[in-house]
Order: structure tokens, then sequence, then C-alpha cells
């Protein structure tokens, strides 16, 4: 078999574990700040820096935070939730042990829904949901001989979400990733962003050849800090595997880390070096329990969530696929549409001028929806002042809206009026313009009628003129040509 | 001053009605103390703390504002942090370690005006029955100085013994108060687990640990317990029942009814003249017209595995925080990450702590988790329903509080299985999360006191200090 076809004897098997880190005020089983950027080691106390005789108290916003996104993934949410210790020594973990679930995970089951490699739907399911604690953060390269620790992260609620080993691409697992950040995002759960450490992935990866029915043996690739990193890692290490595979030799079960600059991947720990990290209940911590009514006051309290909004779009909006899906990117942009068609039900317009004018006015500028100056109510209205015929497309594009957002306190009409843009659709007024026009030039009419219809855009001139550029073109064009077909 | 005559009451009858300052009342303790120093019982002595305490008392004697512990010199174990103050848990690891904050009793004993005179030895981490395990060497009992006062809460029970405080906060994890108050004739009190804040108390096994006091008369019990008891943010596994005003109710009304377990009495390892003394009490309860029983209890050899099982598994958890890199002793010889580790706790722990930890972190190691941990979960179970169900029938549950007196310095110290026996049984009320408490009613032959326990449902301490009271009046 040629090389370059080796690849394609092998079926990639991937599953990933996403740490979140949650955007509560305070810690997890303390009352310190998880305020981001502070100076390191201020967001600490007795109880996160491990002294002798502290306690962990729980923060109950972990929990609520938790049952949103399982509620989102359409997870079990469970009912008697132990906590659990998970012990091992590291320098930036300060009790020895980390705060988790281990038996009792908040959430079982769910999915998440992607586009497959060829672009069709694809369920993703997950394992589990779980709390747990972060570590602080060692720094290796400020000072040149030292490890520094900050312990301000330690502590900071995270929830861990494992998926099945559904994942057949590189690609699959970045849009998989993709999803459960503006999953996070819409519940506001998580701000997503994996390039500051808040959301951090781990790829479980394994190839088999095609058709084979048992599992290949995996590795393990920590610290995934960037979608795209997720996207590099795990295409090097399917290579990697199929390359050691196709030379005879087997894949054991390691731990390995990505090198972002290099792009590889490189072990770190063999399974005999294994951590075995003397899981039992956390005896600080008393269950904590889930009550139907907690669930449903946080299933009347959840967001629309994006792919609840992308099939509306596409089914009841009757929106384009790639409309929906551009709308739906961002939560903030959706929810901004969301009202707009409370105003309007042009959605198909609504969804133009979002993805047009508004879209290209935040990227110019480069802000967010929530820094757009015009209200929903007003764009609507611009919308409408378009769909009566007042002004045109282009009009309304490229002179009311620009004047909106100078003076986004006036409506669209009043700017509309005072510049003169509103069309003349008013027949009477019109019918007098177009006569003066042809009685103007009797001998081009006759020309027109003998054959020469080019002579139609002096006429239409001539209305516009007459009429200071208010006509409506559309009519104008209409009814010059009734007149003049007599 | 004679500090052997000062109870509280009497001290407080003084102090309330200025016949003597609470500065005095400090000096004179301070002076005991330093003459009592070969017993090597207290670590340190606050002085300055207790002094500006001991003023503050005073004024508020003056302004009539005074709280309900003016008047009591009590000291701490040294398991038991003070902010600002140094804290050891006995161990050379915290040896010079200082406490950022108070344990929640501590701030609860100050607001109620108590002085906290210092804190007393232990054995390290609280794991030991006798205070040899100690960095700073073992603790005399002021009864007799060939003998070990018990432990692990040694030198709390001996700091009341002797004289040099009127009560001490102990903390009991298998038997810790009630052991060493059997050996130096003393009253010892474990609270139902969850009773008493354990913010600050530095951990030994979680979900055994409770802080309780050791004082003299059962009413000082009840004083200390109501002001320490009670619901506190810092501990989720505290219960939110209110806390009865115990020393206003300690008059015993009505008959008893009360078990005594077959296999305590008859244990092959108790001492004969410890028997004979229980079974004369026993006697002496029933003249008294309680009802007194023998009951078949079959899971007494699963007790002291079930509670070394379970307490180094959490233990070996607790103390993997002192690691040397945050905080406590690190040893000079470390030169990377895992040496600091190696050597600041092999340097840094005793060879009792050692040997906990491995063995905890064995019976939690894959593979042998179910036989140990796993089995040690569910016989605790057991234990526990089998206890309760007794205790649905019967009031108490009496027993010897050890299967003999104090024994000499240095005669068990080599032989751990022995030692690890002295709390055959204290553990039960662990493993359950009862409250017991070990009443002093005398002397044995060789002029050493012996102790009786009394264990009760949970949260049954009131019921509990008012038989006491009965048992204690009528000798």
């Amino acid at each position: 078999m040629p090389e370059e076809n080796k690849y394609d004897k092998y079926e990639v098997v991937v599953g990933l574990e996403i740490h979140a880190q949650l955007q509560t005020k305070s810690k997890a089983y303390s009352s310190d700040s998880t305020e981001y950027g502070k100076a390191p080691n201020n967001n600490v106390s007795p109880v996160s820096l491990g002294h002798p005789g502290t306690l962990p108290m729980f923060n109950k916003k972990t929990l609520e935070y938790g049952i949103r996104l399982g509620l989102a993934c359409g997870s079990e949410i469970t009912y008697e939730n132990q906590f659990a210790r998970k012990n091992y020594f590291y320098a930036d973990l300060p009790k020895g042990y980390q705060i988790t679930q281990d038996t009792t995970p908040l959430c079982t089951g769910g999915e998440i829904l992607i586009k497959d490699d060829s672009g069709q739907e694809k369920r993703i399911g997950i394992t589990r949901i779980h709390m747990e604690e972060d570590s602080g953060k060692s720094i290796h390269d400020l000072d040149p001989y030292n490890t520094l620790i900050d312990l301000n992260r330690a502590g900071v609620p995270l929830l861990e979400i494992v998926s099945e080993p559904d994942i057949r691409s590189a690609q699959e697992a970045y849009n998989y990733v993709t999803e459960v950040r503006k999953l996070v995002r819409y519940l506001e759960v998580c701000d997503g962003n994996m390039e500051e450490g808040s959301m951090r992935c781990d790829a479980n990866v394994s190839v088999r050849l095609k058709g084979s029915k048992t599992l290949g043996e995996r590795t393990e690739t920590k610290n995934l800090n960037s979608i795209r990193n997720v996207l590099r890692a795990i295409e090097y290490e399917v290579k990697r595997q199929i390359d050691e595979l196709e030379a005879g030799n087997s894949i054991s079960m390691e731990t390995r880390g990505f090198d972002a600059v290099k792009g590889i991947t490189i072990s770190q720990r063999s399974k005999e070096m294994a951590h075995d990290y003397r899981y039992f209940p956390e005896p600080d911590l008393q269950a904590v329990f889930v009550k139907e009514t907690d669930i449903e006051k946080v299933k009347r309290e959840l967001p629309p969530l994006p792919n609840e909004l992308l099939n509306k779009y596409i089914q009841d909006l009757e929106l384009s696929v790639y409309d929906a899906e551009v709308l739906t990117e961002d939560k903030q942009f959706a929810l901004y549409y969301e009202d707009l068609i409370k105003h309007t039900k042009n959605y198909k317009a609504a969804a133009n001028w979002m993805m047009g004018a508004v879209k290209s006015y935040l990227n110019e500028l480069a802000i967010g929806i929530e820094e757009f100056p015009i209200k929903t109510k007003q764009l609507a209205d611009l919308i409408k002042l378009v769909d009566d015929g007042a002004v045109s497309n282009t009009v309304a594009n490229q002179k009311v809206f620009p004047k909106l957002i100078e003076s986004p306190k006036m409506s669209p009409q009043k700017i509309a009026e005072e510049n003169n843009w509103i069309q003349q659709s008013d027949t009477n007024a019109l019918e007098g313009f177009i006569d003066e026009a042809l009685n103007k030039f009797p001998d081009k009419v006759e020309e027109y009628r003998n054959g020469k219809k080019g002579l139609l855009g002096l006429f239409m001139g001539e209305v516009m003129k007459a009429s200071k550029g208010a006509a409506d073109p559309k009519l104008t064009n209409q009814l010059l040509r009734k007149k003049l077909e007599v | 001053m004679d500090t052997s005559k000062l109870s509280f009451s009497s001290a407080r009858e003084n102090l309330l009605s200025k016949q003597i300052t609470a500065v005095e009342l400090y000096h004179a303790f301070l002076k005991k103390i330093k003459d009592s120093a070969d017993l090597n019982i207290f670590l340190e002595v606050f002085e300055e703390s207790a002094l500006a305490k001991a003023q503050e008392v005073d004024q508020k004697v003056k302004a009539g504002t005074a709280g309900k512990l003016a008047g009591m010199v009590i000291s701490i174990k040294d398991n038991i942090c003070y902010a600002g103050h140094s804290v050891s848990a006995s161990s050379r690891i915290l040896e010079k370690f200082e406490s950022l904050y108070s344990a929640t009793v501590v701030d609860r004993l100050l607001g109620e005006d108590a002085i906290i005179i210092g804190r007393t030895n232990c054995d390290e981490f609280a794991m030991g029955s006798s205070n040899e395990n100690s960095f700073f060497g073992a603790v005399k009992n002021p009864i007799d100085q060939e003998y070990v006062p018990g432990g692990s809460s040694g030198g709390a029970a001996a700091s009341v013994a002797a004289n040099l405080c009127m009560a001490a906060l102990g903390s009991d994890t298998g038997g810790s108060i009630r052991q060493p108050a059997s050996f130096t004739g003393t009253l010892g009190l474990k609270p139902t687990y969850g009773r008493v804040s354990r913010h600050g108390l530095i951990a030994y096994a979680s979900s055994f640990d409770q802080i309780g006091p050791i004082c003299k008369s059962v009413e000082e019990a009840a004083l200390i317990l109501e002001v320490i008891a009670g619901s506190d943010e810092y501990d989720s596994t505290l219960s939110n029942r209110e806390v009865p005003s115990y020393s206003k109710k300690l008059n015993q009304e009505g008959k008893k009814k009360i078990a005594y377990l077959d296999c305590y009495v008859e244990h092959e390892g108790i001492n004969a003249e410890v028997k004979n003394r229980t079974l004369e009490i026993i006697e002496k309860l029933k003249e008294d017209g309680h009802q007194v029983d023998r009951i078949e209890f079959d899971l007494l050899d699963q007790l002291v595995p079930i509670y070394y099982i379970l307490t180094t598994a959490e233990a070996s958890s607790n103390l993997a925080r002192y690691d040397g890199i945050h905080f406590g002793y690190r040893s000079e010889n470390a030169h990377d990450l895992k040496s600091t580790y190696v050597k600041s706790r092999t340097e840094g722990f005793g060879p009792e702590v050692k040997r906990r930890i491995m063995l905890g972190t064995y019976v939690l190691s894959a593979g042998y988790y179910d036989s140990y941990y796993g089995k040690a979960q569910k016989l605790r179970r057991m234990v526990r329903e089998k206890t309760r169900s007794i205790l649905a029938d019967y009031d108490f549950i009496l027993s010897p509080t050890t299967p003999h007196g104090a024994f000499k310095l240095e005669e068990q110290v080599d032989d751990p299985i022995k030692m690890y026996l002295e709390d055959i049984f204290t553990v039960q009320a662990n493993i359950v999360g009862i409250p017991a408490i070990s009443l002093p009613l005398g002397k044995l032959s060789n002029g050493l006191p012996f102790g009786i326990q009394f264990m009760a449902d949970l949260f049954k301490e009131q019921e509990l200090l008012a038989f006491s009271t009965e048992v204690v009046n009528k000798g």
C-alpha cells in the first residue's frame, strides 16, 4: 500500500475532558474572591492556603451553574451529591488533595450536537459533569532558580465535562470544543477564554483499524489551551500513533503534553508512573441534595440555548442555515436579534440588517453588540420604512443608518423626513411630475413611442429632478411606462 | 493563693464580689505553671495575651459586663488555633508555625471572658494514648510522675489535675479526652460529632475529631460546652440544633435504663480491679433504682480495626499539606520539589505519625481500598446501627473508660498494638458519633485514678450531664 494511504486504514477515536472555570464571585469552598488578574497570592485566606485547622465551605453557586449546564446538555441531575478527595502531591496544591466528585457526579448522560466532517449533525454523548476546585499556578519561567507559586486560582470552582469517545476526527473535536464554549458562554457559567486558562481541555486519543470493534490503546494529552491547539494536538497524535502502529510498534497508555511551538505531543508520564489518587469521601463536607424544586428553578431561569435558537430560525423563521448560524454564534448578538424580531415580522430583512450593516459597523469598531447604539425598536422602524416603500433599501443602508448611529435618539422616520429622503409614492403628485416631464419633451415622447425605449431614463431623470430625488423609482418607472405606452 | 482550692465557681464568686481580681488569678496560675515546669505540661504560656485578657476581665467586672466564663483560667491543647499564637500539634513540622486565625472555640471562650493561659503538650497530631509521641517530650502524670497522663490530650488533662488551670480544651478522636481524664482523675467530655465546631482544630481524622472540655466538675463541663457548642458557618459538618443551657439543667430526675456490654466487662484484656470496680458501680446504680442490663454486643473485636483503618486513611490525606512548601518545617537539605517533600516530611514527622500516614495511604490504595477502607466503612455503619438500636432502648451505655489504670512511662512505647488497644472502650463513641463522658470515681489500689464512661445517643449531652451529676455526687 502506498505511503500516503496508510492513514485511511484507521479510525480515530477521541474523548475530551473539558475543565470550565466558573464565573462565581467567590471560590468553591471559601469566601475568597475569584477576580482575575489580581497580583499573585492576593485572593487567598487560610482556607485556600490550606492552613492547619481550616475546613471547606461549599459555594452553592457552583451547584446552580452545574445544574444549568447539565440541563442544557439534557443530562440526568444527581440527587445526592457527595464530595471526594483526590490525593496527590504538587507544589500548587496546598492541601495535598483536590476536593472533587467521584462516585456521584452532579450530571450524568446528555449530549452536545456538533457538525461532523461532512457537515451533518452529530451527537456527542456526555459521560458526566462534576464539580471540583482548581489548583494554584506554578510559574516556572519568572525566576531562574525557583518555581513560584500563585494561589489566587487555588479553590476556584470548576466543572469537568467528560465526553464519551464519540469523536471521530480532530475537526470534530474542534467543533465539539467550539460548541461547548458557545454553550457555557450562553449559560454565563464560564467566560470560555481558553488563552486565559478559564477553559482547558485534555484529549484522550486512540486509533483502530476501520471495522475493528475493540478500542486501541489511548494516550491523554493534557492542558490544551486553545481550540486550535486541540485540533493540532489531535492531528499530530493521530499521525504519530498510526506511524507507530504501521512501523510495527505498539501504543502505550501514557500522559502527554503538547508543545504548541513545535506542534508536537511529548510523553510526560507512563502508565506505571501514573498517580494513584486514593479517592475517598470528603469527610469535611456533607452531601448536597438537589431537590426537584431547585432543578425547576434553574430550568425557569435558563437563557435561550444556541441550538434552540438555531432550530427556531431555520424552521419557524425560515432563515437559511448560514444566516441562523451567524446569528447564534454569539449570545448577545442572538439576543439582539431575538429582541429585534419582537418589533418586526420581516425576519429575513431583520437578519440581513444584522449580518450586513450592523455586523460591519461592529467589526469596523471592533466592539460587541452590547455597545451598539441603535435600539432594536428603531432598527425595526427603519425596516418598516423600507417595507412601506418610504425609503429605498439603498437609502436606508447608506443614508439613514449612518445618521441613526450619529443620533440614536431620533426616529428613522424623522431622519428621512428632515433630509427629504422620503420617497414620493403619492400617485397624484408623481403624475404631476410625470406630466410635466412629458410635456416638456413632446418630440422625445414621439421618439419613444416609435421604439426608442432607452429614452425612459431621460424621463426618469426629469421626474427625479422635479421631485428632488424623493420619487419612488419603482413606482415612477411603472407610471411612466403606462403613460408612454398608451 | 492556692490554686488547688480554686474551683471555677468559687473563683467566679470571689471575682464578682471583688475579693480577688482576674489579674491576681492569672498570676497565681502563672506561678504554679512555672513551678511545675518539670511535668512538661505547657508548651507555651500566653503571658502577654492572658494578662491583657485578665485586665480586660477586671474592667468588665467593674462595669458589670463580665461574661459567663469570667474568672475561668483555661488551657487549650496544642492542636487548637489561636490567632497570633504558635500552634504545633506537638510536631517538629509545625514547630515555628503561628496561626493566622482563631478556632471558633477560642473565639467563643474569649467572647465569654475566659482567660486562655497557654497551650498544652499532646501526642503529635493527637496520635497516641500516652502523650509520649510529642516532639517536645512526654508529659508526666501529676498524680504519680512515673506514670503517663494518657493521651493524646495528656497535657490538657494533666494541666487540670495539677491545678495549673481550672479547665482545659482537648480533642477526642478515639478517646483522647476521656482516656487521659481517666488516668488523671479529671472529668472529660467528648460531645456528639457535629456539636462543636472543628474550625481551627488541626485535623487528625475529620469524621472522628471533636473538641471537648476536661475539668473537675460536671457543672464546669456543662458550662464550657454550652459556650463552645453550636452552629458555625465555617464547619459544614455541624448541626444547626439549638444548644440547651446545659449548666442550668443538671438536676437528674427519674430512673434510667442503662446497658453494659458483655464483651466490654468480660474482655480478656481488662484489669481485674477495673472490672470489679465497674461491677460495683453497676450494683450501686441498681440499688439506686436504675435498671442496668447486660447486653450482648458482638462487634467489639472490630472496633479498633475500624478505627485505625478509617482514621489513618483520613489522616494520610489531612497531613498531606505538611509538605515543606507553603508553611511549617522545610528541610535544609532539600534541593528540589521531591526532596523537599521527602526530607521535610521525614525529618518533620515523628515515627507514630509516619506509621499512621503509611497505613492510611495503604488502605486507600488502588487494589486495597475495598478490602480495607470500603470494608471498614461498611462495618462502621453496622456498629452505628447496632449501637443506636441499643440506645433506642437504653438511656446510657456504661463501661470502664479504659481496660486498666495509667501505665508507666516507656512501659508500652515499643508496642504499638498494645497501645492501640488502649482505645478499645473509647473508640465506639467516635465511630458512632455519640457523646461520651469519663467520670473520675476514686482511685485504684495503686493510688492512680479510676474512670467510668457513659455514652448516650446523639445530642443527648443534657441527659448525659444531668445523670453524671448524680453519679459523681453519689460517688
